[in-house]
């Protein structure tokens, strides 16, 4: 059986691609939360609850929305067999100081629950899930770059084990105003063809690849 | 200060504290559920709600019992807090 990147999403430098071409080139602000409200109006998303989440989360489920409504098939699937594995590199630090600016103040003490909330790196996978009702398999991974190896490794077993039959992955990076996602869909193929015969085959060489385009 | 006004101003905070960007303050129900139905509030703005009473009206809520009558609607807050504040 092989894997293939059936779609993938980037967003990074205010453009959002979808499968390597370039779908929307946003305002030039450097403010994701500017940019990234204008992705929302673009894809008339209408789900009040992405004003409340914070800007990495409005990230992943930007990206993860375009991915998905690539997926021709997506709605008919079983949503227990599809897993989340996402990863970053700041973990959930622009919530963090957030948090620590709402606490700093002694005299004026007032934490915002809803911004504690968002102080876990994966919670974008939460807000993902609940927005598509997705409930298989799920891991969070931080590392400095992304980790096409350990991506790949790690959704490559939850298929052959059969923990999922399709994984939704992805690196999701925001730090102050730089922010970058890079959102793929895996699926199971039966194909027992030679590896070069087939488009966008699941490894961690094509992985980086088309991260790095 | 007067429960409508302090409709008036809560209408606006729970906007801006809760982010509904979509939602504009006037066109609130004073007297619509704030849960479930109405604004369709979820439990992490439930405590956004009892910060807002401390912090804009240092009012607090003592006994939890009393929450879910106190967070019924816009109304039900205006007239806990023109009743508790001082």
């Amino acid at each position: 059986m092989k894997t293939q990147i059936q779609s993938y999403c980037h967003i990074k430098n205010n453009q959002v691609y979808l499968n390597g071409e370039l779908l929307y080139g946003l305002t030039e602000s450097n403010d994701p939360a500017i940019y990234l409200s204008e992705l929302y109006k673009i894809l008339t998303l209408n789900y009040p609850k992405f004003f409340k989440m914070d800007k990495q989360c409005k990230l992943g489920v930007l990206a993860a929305e375009l991915v998905l409504r690539s997926i021709p098939e997506f709605e008919g699937l079983n949503k227990n067999e599809i897993a989340l594995v996402f990863s970053n590199q700041a973990a959930s630090l622009e919530s963090d100081r957030n948090h620590i600016k709402s606490i700093s103040d002694k005299t004026n003490y007032f934490p915002s629950p809803a911004v504690f909330v968002y102080t876990l790196p994966n919670i974008v996978i939460g807000e993902i899930a609940i927005k598509h009702k997705l409930t298989g398999e799920n891991a969070f991974f931080i590392s400095n770059t992304f980790d096409a190896e350990t991506m790949s490794s790690y959704a490559s077993i939850l298929l052959q084990k059969h923990l999922a039959e399709h994984v939704l992955c992805g690196w999701v990076n925001l730090d102050g105003n730089s922010a970058e996602a890079f959102v793929y869909w895996l699926k199971n193929l039966n194909f027992n063809g030679a590896e070069n015969e087939l488009k966008n085959t699941h490894n961690s060489e094509q992985l980086q690849h088309l991260y790095a385009k | 200060m007067q429960v409508e006004e302090i409709i008036t101003n809560l209408k606006s905070q729970i906007v801006s504290q809760l982010n509904l960007e979509e939602v504009k303050p006037e066109s609130i129900d004073a007297n619509a559920p704030l849960f479930g139905e109405g604004l369709g509030l979820d439990s992490i703005d439930a405590l956004e709600l009892i910060v807002l009473l401390e912090k804009e009206y240092n009012v607090k809520i003592k006994d939890p019992k009393d929450a879910k009558a106190v967070f019924a609607s816009v109304k039900t807050m205006a007239e806990y807090i023109a009743a508790h504040s001082n």
